[in-house]
């Protein structure tokens, strides 16, 4: 029989280490431009501080702060964020993902658009792959039938 | 017959190659091909290595001073190979699910007893 | 039968490899053929155009900013693949 206290000191463990998880992965994305780090990352990062809330507890637990939907769409938005970038350095008359005609949209010098450039796409590349890597860790674990192994959809 | 370092990658590929072809299982021959992919992005990250070079960010920020390219280490085989673990991920991914597709049907994951029922 | 026509396989293709491996330059050699053509100039001119110290990711984001975009719509594809091919809702919807 399993009980609810015999894994105590995981569930505390991971309960205090969660947030600061989360913090970090943010922390290694935005210091991607001046030490080790950028989106794949801090985005793997994320990803495995809700892998840890799905298996220190409940999947339920980990559905319920990050919804499915949610998720799913976190998958595309990452994208959209990435060929978006490079769709407005189009309209800044330059060349796909040429970040140097930013400056003529943002009020830099055409050094730093480059550098708020790379800062926009390494956001959309974070986004991505953490909404991958929990879907696909939520897929595999439940065999595809969410409903079987967790429950009826509350 | 060269250097050391490449000895360990070569074993490496050659436990990768010998787990996907003579192992039954089909998990143990995904874990093959892992292993495979692993030695292949160890091996071309070693390429980048530069006698006394230290790590690729550079230890100024003012945009006039030179840089010279002998005191860092190369950083495109870093590159590349971040491209390639992601791709290695992605088709994992992939495979287990097909694994897991497999079991559904067959009830079994041995390679031969798959062979032979498709047979009949 | 079939486990030692691997083992031979895996015996000839292991010779063959280490016999390349003799032939590749000097390990951590300054002047090998990788280190030569364009990593010096991404090395020298990452801060000078694009004021990012970290040489990795300036190569990353913006030396080769159409590969990481591929990049990432492959791992986008896989993350789809994997819904559309095991997700069966319990009422066969």
């Amino acid at each position: 029989m399993v009980n609810d206290l015999d894994d105590i000191i995981i569930k505390f463990g991971s309960r205090i280490m969660i947030p600061f998880m989360q913090l970090y992965g943010l922390y290694v994305y935005v210091h991607g431009h001046s030490s080790p780090g950028g989106g794949f990352q801090g985005g793997c990062i994320v990803a495995a501080s809700f892998i840890l809330l799905a298996v220190a507890f409940d999947l339920n637990e980990s559905k319920k702060r990050l919804k499915e939907k949610l998720n799913t769409l976190f998958c595309a938005v990452g994208v959209f964020i990435y060929t978006g970038t490079g769709f407005l350095c189009l309209v800044a008359a330059g060349n796909f993902l040429d970040y140097g005609k930013l400056s003529r949209i943002l009020p830099v010098d055409t050094f730093m658009a480059r550098y708020y450039g790379m800062a926009m796409i390494e956001l959309g590349v974070q986004i991505t792959v953490m909404a991958v890597m929990v879907s696909i860790f939520l897929d595999l674990v439940t065999r595809g039938q969410h409903e079987d192994v967790l429950g009826p959809r509350p | 017959m060269g250097q050391f370092n490449y000895w360990v990658y070569v074993v490496l590929i050659i436990v990768g190659l010998y787990g996907m072809m003579a192992k039954n299982n089909l998990m143990k021959k995904l874990i093959g091909m892992n292993i495979f992919q692993w030695a292949i992005i160890l091996f071309y990250i070693s390429i980048g290595a530069k006698k006394g070079g230290t790590i690729p960010i550079i230890a100024t920020t003012n945009p006039s001073a030179t840089v010279r390219a002998i005191d860092y280490i190369n950083p495109l085989p870093h590159v590349l190979m971040l491209t390639a673990i992601v791709v290695g991920v992605a088709t994992t991914g992939i495979a287990l699910t097909l694994l897991i597709i497999i079991y559904r049907r067959f009830r079994t994951l041995e390679e031969d007893r798959i062979i032979k029922a498709l047979r009949k | 039968m079939n486990r030692i026509a691997a083992v031979v396989v895996c015996i000839i293709a292991g010779f063959l490899l280490l016999y390349s491996a003799s032939r590749f330059p000097r390990w951590s050699d300054p002047n090998q053929p990788a280190s030569v053509h364009v990593s010096p100039r991404y090395i020298e001119k990452t801060v000078a155009e694009t004021r990012v110290p970290n040489a990795v990711t300036s190569v990353l984001a913006d030396y080769r900013g159409y590969d990481t975009m591929f990049e990432t719509s492959v791992i986008f594809t896989a993350g789809i693949a994997v819904m559309m091919l095991l997700r069966r809702s319990s009422d066969g919807k």
